[in-house]
């Protein structure tokens, strides 16, 4: 869709002080230290089983259980995972000259298959088996990066903002016409909601799904088919239709993985949603986000953070330095996991309730603040939800003033808002209807803030000033408290979340000295 | 239409200025009595004269008469979106609404916070688990997590609420210790799974050890959920509520509120049971 926004970045309308900005970030560094040692100094299931998928593992039993789940279940029972799963793996295949991972999952499963930590030679051999495994997977997502550099050449990359809509309708056979439709409508970036709850699942489900609870599942074979479609209407529209899903949850490292291997474009991927939002235990989750980050670097994804799920449960006017606070933190742990700023789409939305006086101005400001604060990150800007009250014709003006702003602050990826938000899944004509908004503003307004600049002592900018000073207090005090404690008194959305509890907490393994996991060693440039 | 009815209702009582209340009413749109309401669809059709036509037909076959097309715009070579205005001729018969009143108020997540903080001075602890064998735990996380369900945030958000979630296959005896341990106020469980009515077994077994478990008036108020309840077996099961499908959180916290912040305090609940 062509709305003509910018260009160039245009000039600071905000004059942040530098001296602020760089001690910000300092402070989000300070934070997330600690963490992301304890990321190099732990594994997961999830992690290790996202090594296997990368050998080319697929599959599952008969009760629909994937052989990823089963082989990394039988070797932490027979030896543990300290080690990883590479090497008592790679060592079992070549002593029981199992022709593949499969076999190998099977004769586990029937207990003919004894692990152990191989020692001496062995533990070379199967060392080096692994990684060539593993180079496999690692390869396919780098040939699938510029598969998706050529056709961005070759179909054509929409401007920016990318128009983000949702497809869900739990069976990938409905959702496959839908994103199409959707595409042709104007769409630029199609996400497949996944199914309540899924997140909550520790493996990863097979095949494609026709059955899920308000969304579809994400499954390797899923992604393959959908990816496909969108390929088909990029070519007939002339212009390359992204494709998103959720690396969130509990398989978060797979579902990386498997979207790097089925050529997925953007990813959500939240530090902190997990935690907060769905009790996963924060050691899990900072462990496996850092590797899915990592593949997500590797494959040219653009990840997108949850900020706007703060201000759903939070005032989105006293809860505004929280925002401000997460994205510096997702910055830090994507940079430091290999993201470039241009895959960070760091999330915030229109949440302020529109009964308060001047709220206009204060979306405005708060949207200039992270527009400004993150000049090179395609931010996403996501639609009001929490004052969506199924009165639709309010609705649509509230979406129009969304979009709006949107305009104003050269958001990179606008997920279109829809009226008929909090009533029901969205008809063909609400998704139409929507998309019209979005065009009459950009059209009309697109441009609007190349003329905009807002005076330095009035209401926005002194504003957006407050909320930056108010983050980085609150960041001084997690810094002094550190982000785990934090986390646990309830610092961010108001839930407690202590270090030592949560879900997914017994699939979180202490690496041992003799830890191997090819993958990593890949991703992160290590030579053994 | 029925011109009985249009004879009927034209707006010509004007000197009645008794505020007798209406037995009978129809929309309004600027006069009394015209019947007047609007509408928008989509037809599978391509737009054109055809797929304007079908508007009408529609609009007629639902009473809308005279109906008119205020706006036709094609969605795509195979839709087309109309907006309808027009007159129904619909009478609404006040007597014979039926409501269906809940035995509480629904509330929000502000009011909730502030009647238990005003009715108990602290904060209102829920123990929620999937009872049995069942590892559905889709039902309770809806009602418990944070991220709540169809844009209502779960019991964890609530500011006055101490929750603890036990997740799945929590055996009754680790619910009831548990529930001790937590002081528990309320407990919620969750039942998906239905083979052979393990269910009702289940929801038996967990009302009995509490009643065992807890001098009598003075055990937590038991709550059960799942789509294949019948919310009239309560006191069969010897629970206090039942809630079907399409439960949302919001309901299950003014159920809570009002059932476990009365206007008289605990202490005074406990003296009178």
């Amino acid at each position: 869709m062509n709305t003509g926004t910018r260009t160039r970045r245009p000039v600071s309308r905000l004059q942040l002080d530098p001296v602020v900005v760089r001690k910000a970030r300092a402070l989000a560094r300070r934070a997330g230290g600690p963490v992301v040692r304890l990321a190099r100094t732990h594994t997961t299931v999830s992690v290790e089983r996202a090594a296997l998928r990368l050998a080319g593992l697929e599959g599952a039993d008969v009760e629909g259980i994937p052989w990823a789940n089963r082989l990394v279940d039988a070797v932490r029972d027979d030896c543990g995972l300290e080690s990883g799963i590479a090497l008592p793996v790679w060592d079992a295949l070549r002593r029981e000259n199992a022709p593949d991972l499969v076999t190998l999952a099977q004769k586990a499963a029937a207990g003919s298959v004894t692990f152990r930590v191989p020692a001496g030679r062995d533990t070379a051999r199967a060392a080096r088996l692994a990684a060539v495994a593993v180079r496999r997977g690692i390869t396919r997502i780098d040939r699938n990066r510029e598969v998706r550099e050529r056709l961005v050449q070759r179909f054509g990359d929409p401007p920016k903002p990318w128009v983000y809509l949702i497809v869900a309708t739990g069976d990938i056979d409905e959702d496959i016409p839908q994103a199409q439709a959707a595409a042709r409508e104007g769409a630029d970036v199609i996400a497949v909601i996944r199914s309540t709850g899924q997140s909550l699942l520790d493996y990863v489900p097979e095949g494609a799904t026709h059955e899920g609870f308000a969304g579809t599942y994400a499954t390797q074979e899923n992604f393959r088919l959908m990816r496909a479609a969108l390929d088909d209407v990029s070519r007939e529209l002339g212009r390359y239709v992204r494709l998103t899903n959720y690396a969130s949850g509990l398989c978060m490292p797979e579902i990386a993985a498997l979207a790097g291997l089925e050529r997925l474009d953007m990813m959500l991927n939240d530090s902190m949603y997990g935690i907060l939002f769905r009790d996963i235990n924060p050691i899990r989750t900072f462990v496996d986000q850092r590797f899915s980050r990592q593949v997500h670097a590797r494959a040219g994804i653009i990840i997108n953070t949850g900020e706007d799920n703060y201000l759903t449960t939070a005032d989105a006017v006293e809860a505004a330095h929280t925002v401000t606070v997460s994205q510096l933190l997702n910055e830090y742990f994507a940079r430091e996991a290999g993201l470039p700023d241009a895959q960070i789409g760091l999330g915030h939305a229109f949440e302020i309730n529109p009964e308060l006086p001047d709220s206009f101005r204060m979306e405005l400001s708060h949207a200039l603040l992270a527009r400004e604060l993150f000049p090179d990150a395609p931010l996403k800007w996501m639609p009001p939800t929490k004052f969506m009250t199924g009165d639709v014709f309010r609705g649509y003006l509230l979406n129009g003033f969304f979009n709006l702003v949107g305009a104003m602050t050269q958001q990179g990826i606008l997920l279109v808002g829809m009226m008929t938000e909090a009533v029901h899944t969205p008809f063909l004509s609400d998704r139409d209807l929507a998309l019209q908004n979005v065009r009459y503003v950009f059209n009309a307004a697109g441009r609007l803030g190349e003329d905009f600049v807002p005076s330095q002592d009035g209401f926005i900018v002194q504003r957006a000033h407050r909320v930056l000073g108010e983050a980085v207090e609150l960041l001084e005090r997690i810094v002094d408290d550190g982000l785990l404690d934090a986390i646990a008194d309830g610092t961010f959305g108001l839930t407690k979340r202590p270090a030592n509890a949560g879900r997914g907490l017994d699939g979180v393994v202490v690496r041992g000295p003799g830890y191997v996991n090819p993958a990593i060693d890949i991703l992160e440039g290590v030579t053994r | 239409m029925g011109a009985e009815f249009a004879s009927a209702f034209e707006p010509k009582a004007k000197s009645t200025i008794t505020p007798e209340p209406k037995r009978i009413v129809r929309p309004y749109g600027d006069t009394t009595g015209d019947g007047m309401v609007q509408l928008s669809f989509t037809l599978p059709l391509p737009l054109g004269p055809r797929s304007e036509g079908a508007a009408l037909q529609l609009a007629g076959k639902m009473g809308m008469e005279p109906a008119m097309v205020v706006h036709a715009k094609d969605m795509g070579p195979h839709f087309s979106f109309f907006i309808v205005y027009g007159r129904v001729s619909h009478l609404v018969d006040i007597d014979k609404v039926v409501v269906h009143e809940r035995e509480f108020p629904l509330l929000s997540a502000k009011e909730v916070d502030a009647a238990i903080r005003r009715g108990l001075r602290r904060p209102l602890v829920v123990v929620g688990a999937c009872i049995g064998t069942d590892a559905h735990t889709v039902g309770i996380d809806a009602i418990l997590n944070v991220k709540g369900i169809a844009g209502e945030k779960g019991l964890e958000y609530y500011e006055q609420m101490e929750v603890v979630n036990l997740g799945a296959q929590v055996s009754v005896p680790d619910l009831v210790a548990r529930c001790r341990a937590e002081h528990a106020d309320a407990v919620l469980v969750s039942q998906v799974v239905t083979q052979r009515d393990s269910h009702l077994h289940n929801v038996r077994e967990m009302s009995a050890a509490f009643r065992e478990a807890y001098p009598a008036g003075r055990r937590p108020l038991l709550v059960v959920g799942g789509p294949r309840f019948d919310p009239t077996m309560a006191d069969e099961l010897g629970v206090d509520r039942i809630f079907g499908k399409g439960t949302t959180p919001g309901e299950v916290a003014s159920y809570l509120a009002h059932a476990l912040v009365p206007v008289t305090t605990r202490k005074e609940r406990k003296r009178a049971s």
